[in-house]
This record gives structure tokens, C-alpha cells and sequence, in this order.
């Protein structure tokens, strides 16, 4: 595995024990005592994750709002300084280059956090489009490590290491000058689980320092460090897309249940046409929660079927370790979408029942207000 | 007189007599993580060797379990149904999967013994 990407934190990994995967070319931690245990954990405690992997993009100048406005479906307008704001990003035909975090840290300051094996597809689709903007742009993903501390422990932590008083941090807000573990770096109250928690971005040489600071910190709090496995299995509970699976170039935001996020109304942005044509046709297929009646568990590609026809495919598939249950997300026809709706997953080769209920399946439990 | 044997895909298989006990190794079980979920074979199904007997899913991925040898499944371990966390914690013992009366114990003569699982294991990079 010597060709993959190492972050910061890489020997730290090794070091407790987790299982290095190749993760879209990064060489990180699955899990380290189980994926039961560590989404368990978040849920219940808290957990440290290793995002150093997702990309960061910094933007500045006196066009960089008009520009941000014009590359996302949602509407950045009226955000403020520290505030962060969640959009689509997509093509003229709506599919979507990726969903990305904006983040305003100064006045004309933004970053914008991308997903990992994204960084370099959404760093070309915004230099190609910035033109006629006055506006500078710069991939600055291997100076910034991150790290995600999740759960209902988390803030207490966390704020046994923190210069500044967290509660000041809001549901999406940051502090772009913060201090954590004696370590300048950006806090945000963000994550990807479903949970409260923060994401910390830090210089890549302070990463270990912190990382290993906070874990025996929170030692006695129940702290443990999770991997990539409770990562994905705690996103998916909370019904959090995941590019390549409920959003892609193929699957629209629309389709994947992030109308929310798009702002047809605002003036104008790219994939605006076609998503508003989109919406006034009517939706062919959308992404919905699936949940099986009996045993069984669901896997991505899966087909759907209704009265033995395949209507759809799973996107996202698990045992949830919370409901104790099989659980999926699929792509499948509008007629079929609506809550209640009974139809079956292909399981190799036996049509398991399911039933369509409302997402997410795990309420999410984020501190806002 | 009972021995135990191993498959490349990494099931054991303990002979009793005509009855082969089938289930998944340590090393195996270590690889795949926490077992959530089993999907077992039916007592009367006919299966040959190689075929797939049992499917064993972790929270990220189902992997197929192989039949080492050929015959008709005459128990499958229910205990699983319910706990199959069970494979983790005695993937050799309590964790068994199924229960075959072999209708060709010659097979067995194509599987590895414990030493040579053991450098098959270390030669797979693992």
C-alpha cells in the first residue's frame, strides 16, 4: 500500500490498532475495535475521526460571493462571517459534481470543503468556471489536516482543551481562529454522524498532537477512536447522502431528497434550468428510506422491486447497528415513494419484503439554537 | 477419529464419521469485523462442493460462505439466527454454520491441514 496517501495521523492509526483500507487512494483506518463498537460509541459517548482526507479550497476577492452564488444550489447570500452553509454543486444538466461545506471565514474569505476524492475533479470545475470573476482560488487540502469529534460527549471534550468557550460556536457556525490542545486552528460545529459534535482543521504537523491530546482526554468520558466503517454507518442512520450513492452525476439533489438545499428562486446558478425544468416535470425517481420487515440486509446495487419488477436500486445499504435491522436507501420510481408503500429488495435471488418509511431513520440529535 | 481441515476461501470443516461440521476460521472472522447478520442453509438442501452454503454479512459487506464438500445439510446453526455475533466470539466452536453428511469424503483429501492454512494465510500477504 506504500502508493496511497498518508494523512497526519497515519502512524497514529497503526499504532491502535486499526485496519488500514485503501479509501479512494488514502491509506486510513476502517476501523479500529469494531464498527459496532465505535458507532456505539458516537452514539452513546463520543468518538475521534481522521477526515484529513477531505479536500479544502480556499477562495478570496472581491467576487468571490457572486462566484460561490453562481457555482451552488443554495443560496450563501445572507450568510456571515464564521457561518457555514451545506450546498449541492452541480453541472448545467443538475447532476452534481459533489456537496460541499462553504465556510465564510473572513470577509472575502471562504473555504470550501469537499469531499475527498472530489478535491481535484471540483478544483478543475471551479477553475473553469471562475473566469470573468474577480476571484482567486487555491487547493489547499495537504496543508489542512481535520479531525471530527462526534457525539453527546463531545463538546465537554472538547472544551477541556479549548481557549475559547464552544457554546459561542452555534449548529453551523465557526471559529476560524480558534484553540484547541495549545494548536491554532478552525473549530466548526459540524460533522457527519448524526450527532453534536466539531470538526477541528488543523496544520497537518499539530494533527497528532491533538488527536492524541483529545483521545486521552476523553478517556474516561468514553472516548474511542472510530474509522471509516462507524463512519458510514452512522451517516447513513441519519440518512446524510453520500456522493457516488444518493447524489451523483446521474442523481440530481432534487432526486436526492436536498431540495432544500436548492434555491431555485435565486437569481441565477449552474444546473439552475434544468433542475427547475426538472421539478416542474416531476421527478422520475427519487431517493427513499427503506426498511425491512424481516431478516435480511440490504447491500448497494441491490434491485427493488415491486410486484417483481424492478422499480429502483439501493444506493446505501446496512445492518443498522442502532435499529438492529436491515435498512437501505434506494433510487426507485416516484410512484412508489411515498411512505408506507410496500415493495421487496432482490437479496441474491430471494425478494425480501421492505416497506418505504420517512428519513432519517435516526433522528438526528445535533444541539442547535 | 475427528480432524479439521481448511478451504482457500478460509471455512473449516470438522469430520465426524460421515458428518462435516462447516464453519468460518478465526483468521476469517478477524478480517471481516463484527458479524451481524447470517443467512443459513435449509436441513435437506443438497449442495456440492464449492457451491455457496451460507452467506455471513459484517456492518460493511456480505461475503458468501463456501461449501468445502459435497452432501445434504442436515443442521444448520440457528443460534446465529439471533446472535451472530457469535462467529466473532467462537468462530471454531459455538459459531459453527451447518452440518453435512458428505457424500463424497474423498474431497476432503483436497483441503489443508491447520500448518499448511497457516503458511496459506501468511504466503496471501495477510
Amino acid at each position: 500500500m506504500s502508493e496511497l496517501r498518508k494523512t497526519p495521523l497515519y502512524e497514529a492509526h497503526v499504532k491502535a490498532g486499526g485496519r488500514i483500507v485503501d479509501f479512494g487512494g488514502w491509506a486510513l483506518p476502517v476501523q479500529y475495535s469494531g464498527i459496532l463498537e465505535e458507532h456505539r460509541a458516537v452514539r452513546e459517548k463520543a468518538g475521534l475521526f481522521d477526515v484529513s482526507h477531505m479536500g479544502e479550497v480556499h477562495l478570496t476577492g472581491p467576487d468571490a460571493l457572486p462566484f460561490i452564488q453562481r457555482l451552488v444550489t443554495n443560496d450563501c447570500s445572507k450568510m456571515q462571517v464564521r457561518q457555514i452553509v451545506y450546498s449541492p454543486m452541480c453541472y448545467p444538466d443538475g447532476g452534481v459534481v459533489d456537496d460541499i461545506l462553504i465556510y465564510r471565514v473572513c470577509e472575502n474569505d471562504y473555504w470550501l470543503v469537499v469531499n475527498a476524492s472530489n478535491t481535484g475533479k471540483d478544483y478543475d470545475w471551479i477553475l473553469r468556471n471562475i473566469s470573468g470573476y474577480d476571484a482567486t482560488v487555491k487547493n489547499i487540502s495537504s496543508q489542512v489536516a481535520q479531525i471530527a469529534i462526534q457525539g453527546p460527549a463531545a463538546q465537554t471534550i472538547l472544551q477541556r482543551n479549548a481557549a475559547d468557550d464552544l457554546d459561542s460556536i452555534k449548529f453551523f457556525w465557526c471559529l476560524p481562529a480558534a484553540t484547541i490542545a495549545g494548536r491554532k486552528c478552525l473549530v466548526s460545529r459540524t460533522g457527519y454522524t448524526g450527532e453534536d459534535g466539531f470538526e477541528i482543521y488543523c496544520k497537518p504537523e499539530d494533527a497528532r498532537h491533538i488527536w492524541d491530546t483529545l483521545l486521552e482526554s476523553g478517556k474516561a468520558d468514553g472516548l474511542i477512536p472510530a474509522g471509516l466503517g462507524a463512519r458510514d454507518s452512522l451517516r447513513f442512520e441519519a440518512a446524510l447522502p453520500l456522493y457516488g450513492h444518493e447524489i451523483s452525476q446521474s442523481i440530481s439533489p432534487l432526486q436526492g431528497n436536498l431540495g432544500f438545499f436548492v434555491k431555485l428562486d435565486k437569481p441565477d446558478f449552474i444546473g439552475r434550468e434544468a433542475l427547475t425544468a426538472a421539478k416542474q416535470q416531476g421527478l422520475a425517481s427519487r431517493v427513499v428510506g427503506l426498511e425491512l420487515a424481516g431478516r435480511g440486509v440490504p447491500r448497494e446495487g441491490y434491485p427493488v422491486l415491486a410486484a417483481g419488477q424492478e422499480i429502483g436500486r439501493v444506493t446505501s445499504g446496512m445492518f443498522s447497528p442502532t435499529f438492529g435491522r436491515g435498512l437501505a436507501m434506494a433510487l426507485v420510481s416516484t410512484e412508489y415513494a411515498k411512505a408506507g408503500t410496500e415493495l421487496a429488495i432482490d437479496i441474491r435471488g430471494k425478494a425480501v419484503p421492505v416497506r418505504v418509511v420517512k428519513t432519517p431513520f435516526y433522528k438526528k440529535a445535533y444541539r442547535k439554537g | 477419529m475427528s480432524s479439521v481441515k481448511y478451504t482457500r476461501e478460509h471455512e473449516w470443516v470438522k469430520v465426524e464419521e460421515n458428518i462435516a461440521t462447516i464453519g468460518i476460521t478465526d483468521f476469517a472472522v478477524q478480517e471481516l469485523g463484527d458479524l451481524v447478520y447470517v443467512e443459513l442453509p435449509a436441513p435437506g438442501e443438497k449442495i456440492r462442493a464449492g457451491e455457496r452454503l451460507a452467506a455471513v454479512e459484517s456492518v460493511k459487506a456480505a461475503s458468501d460462505v463456501f461449501a468445502p464438500v459435497s452432501g445434504e445439510v442436515v443442521e444448520a446453526n440457528e443460534a446465529l439466527e439471533d446472535e451472530a455475533g457469535l462467529l466473532n466470539e467462537s468462530p471454531m466452536g459455538e459459531g459453527w454454520i451447518a452440518r453435512l453428511e458428505m457424500s463424497d469424503p474423498s474431497e476432503l483429501d483436497a483441503l489443508m491441514d491447520r500448518a499448511q492454512y497457516d503458511e496459506f494465510v501468511k504466503e496471501a500477504g495477510h
